[in-house]
């Protein structure tokens, strides 16, 4: 898959927000690309705009390009996506009460895109949901297709969105901070569940995270995302060795560190932009602590600094000297 | 009975149940052993980390801590007073010296008030302020949380989440307090803002001398934060030890899965690093198991910790632990 340009605009009774600029990356065959950012640095936006689950209106999708196997998502028309969404793209969602039915039995919501996406009957369809379940882990799991959506737990709950996504073999799994809402020992079971599903099905995969701890267990390549850009790009070790954007640095360093005995956090100063506007100077400048004159008149563009790095940033961190003369 | 100097609050034997009602004459057929038996003490000046999953029970643990759920069972010592068992007219007179700083800070703030009025409210109630003294006094709290003073005639709803948090803190400063209950102060705010308000609550505690409970599920923030930290499960603390000593060497199973599974943001360690993957989930805590209760989840059960509970027992250098086999 391959994303250029992709700009998500809401227009609202306070004008139009902007919440994706122009944003560019590519995922590949079996990677694991996650993407990290603050609660409205248009993560979540993105990831929606490319199979447009977005309300449209109020939101516009206004410019961009979203190839997959050689086809622009974006011109396809709805009974085309429709084939798309949940067939070869499956998606999990942050809060698994939310985004299952309570009223249908969580058979027949997995059964739902095979016969709808497979064409299975249903006889095969109940075959199939059943080895899913297996897949993912839940006990007993032809009794359990019968079984609504609040008989079960949050994180079994979350394996039944995986089961749903997985369900019509896709090429690429979206996870929306699939484990933002469990506990921590829930959220290490589906990081492992996750971890496995990859080794044996090999489908590429877009977890959406805002914490640096999960994505560094997990992830080939990182965006990290700020006020609607992607500031950061990076190889997970490059970006955590590394880190070349003042933001990230920032964010690595809020993290406690272990063991380190310092007495204060180093937080970052002020709070996250109001993406309002249409964004003119670097969104991350009011709070960076390198900013200088060239940060509030422009807005850096995505640059390569090396092999497979890449930062919006005026500033080189590690030279402290500006990037470019002028 | 008179408590030392150093100790601040003491729980003995907490326990807090849920009545269930069920059937047409509303009958109780059993309770939600939300908190069930702890003991533990806060010193004067530290600051207590609480942690667990959720529906562990911290957050009942802590509410009833201050009394804002009647306990069933087991007593708390406030500087030696039992809070447990006082009068509606004494417990009002004990509040202004116990205040809490909730989670979500906006449902905690009233969106119809202006923040003067939400900061001023609590000094209103216990104080015999003038309302030029108590404008002065919100002013200075304000300030004292790192906000603008002049934003007293503002709503709740012009703040940004961690500035609301802020507004929560002054107005749980208001009447300094001696001891303070933070459920879970930060888990509703964005990383970057977290460390701010964290920062805030140590330089007040360090400044006014304040002593916290500090409820969280996020252990290194916890472990940043404080002094000695206990770890719920299931109604009960499994482990109870000095912040170091609790991270370095954990001795409860829990506690070592617990660690164990938070993700450390480096893809180094995290590629080496051994991950305990807790099998199954908590169980409910209107039924728990017998024995110990996490002997359906721990790796390293043996057969008696099906049938005996493990008794509350000291171990090591000023820790406590609830397992038959910890060492």
């Amino acid at each position: 898959m391959d994303v250029t340009d992709l700009k998500t605009v809401f227009h609202t009774q306070d004008g139009v927000v902007h919440a994706v600029n122009g944003i560019s990356f590519h995922l590949e065959e079996g990677e694991l690309l996650s993407v990290v950012g603050e609660s409205g640095s248009g993560k979540s936006v993105t990831m929606m705009s490319l199979l447009k689950l977005l309300p449209i209106p109020p939101a516009e999708i206004a410019s961009g390009k979203v190839m997959f196997d050689g086809k622009d998502l974006l011109q396809m028309d709805l009974e085309e996506l429709r084939k798309i969404r949940g067939g070869q793209i499956g998606f999990i969602f942050q809060d698994p009460m939310t985004s299952l039915n309570p009223v249908f039995n969580v058979g027949f919501q997995i059964m739902e895109p095979l016969i709808e996406h497979m064409g299975l009957d249903k006889k095969q369809a109940r075959a199939r949901a059943v080895e899913l379940l297996e897949l993912v882990g839940i006990p007993g799991a032809s009794d359990r297709l019968n079984d609504f959506p609040h008989q079960f737990s949050g994180g079994m709950r979350q394996r039944v969105m995986i089961a749903i996504a997985l369900a019509c073999d896709p090429k690429i799994l979206i996870a929306d901070e699939p484990t933002t809402a469990l506990d921590v020992t829930i959220q290490a079971q589906i990081i492992e569940l996750i971890k496995e599903l990859r080794k044996k099905l090999g489908m590429a995969i877009v977890w959406i995270t805002h914490d640096l701890g999960v994505a560094a267990g997990i992830s080939d390549r990182l965006l990290v995302m700020y006020g609607g850009f992607v500031v950061e790009h990076a190889k997970v070790g490059d970006l955590y060795k590394r880190p070349l954007h003042p933001y990230t640095r920032a964010l690595l360093n809020t993290l406690p560190a272990e063991g380190s005995g310092e007495t204060r956090l180093r937080s970052i100063k002020g709070s996250p932009p109001n993406i309002g506007a249409e964004p003119k100077s670097c969104p991350f400048a009011p709070r960076c602590d390198y900013a200088f004159e060239r940060c509030h008149k422009e807005n850096p563009l995505l640059e390569r600094i090396e092999g497979v790095h890449d930062v919006a940033c005026w500033w080189d961190v590690e030279k402290e000297a500006p990037r470019h003369d002028g | 009975m008179t408590a030392d100097a150093e100790t601040l609050v003491r729980a003995k034997n907490l326990k807090v149940h849920f009545p269930i009602h069920a059937g047409i004459f509303r009958r109780q057929v059993g309770a939600v052993k939300a908190v069930d038996g702890l003991n533990f003490d806060i010193k004067r000046g530290e600051t207590l980390g609480l942690v667990g999953e959720s529906g562990c029970g911290k957050s009942t643990a802590g509410r009833a801590m201050l009394r804002l759920y009647e306990l069933t069972d087991g007593q708390i010592d406030f500087e030696g007073v039992d809070i447990a068992g006082l009068s509606k007219n004494d417990l009002r007179e004990m509040r202004p010296r116990m205040q809490m700083i909730f989670q979500d800070p906006q449902a905690c703030l009233n969106p119809r008030m202006t923040v003067g009025d939400i900061i001023a409210e609590p000094l209103d109630e216990h104080t015999k302020m003038s309302s030029k003294e108590k404008r002065d006094k919100v002013k200075s709290l304000l300030e004292s949380v790192g906000m603008n003073p002049d934003y007293v005639n503002r709503y709740p709803h012009e703040f940004s989440g961690g500035q609301r948090q802020r507004i929560g803190i002054a107005r749980a400063l208001a009447l300094e307090p001696d001891f303070i209950v933070c459920d879970e102060p930060i888990a509703a705010l964005d990383v970057s803002i977290q460390a701010q308000v964290v920062n805030l609550l140590q330089d007040i505690q360090d400044r006014m001398g304040l002593t916290y409970l500090f409820i969280s599920h996020d252990l290194s923030m916890v472990r940043h934060i404080a002094d000695r930290v206990a770890v719920m499960y299931l109604g009960r603390i499994v482990e109870l030890a000095p912040k170091e000593e609790l991270y370095s060497n954990p001795k409860h199973p829990y506690t070592k899965a617990l660690l164990s599974a938070v993700p450390v943001p480096d893809p180094e360690v995290e590629k080496t690093r051994e991950h305990i993957v807790l099998k199954g989930d908590v169980p409910s805590p209107a039924n728990p198991p017998s024995g110990c209760r996490f002997s359906t989840r721990c790796p390293v059960a043996q057969k008696n910790c099906f049938v005996d509970d493990p008794e509350w027992r000291k171990i090591g250098d000023g820790g406590y632990v609830a397992c038959h086999y910890a060492e």
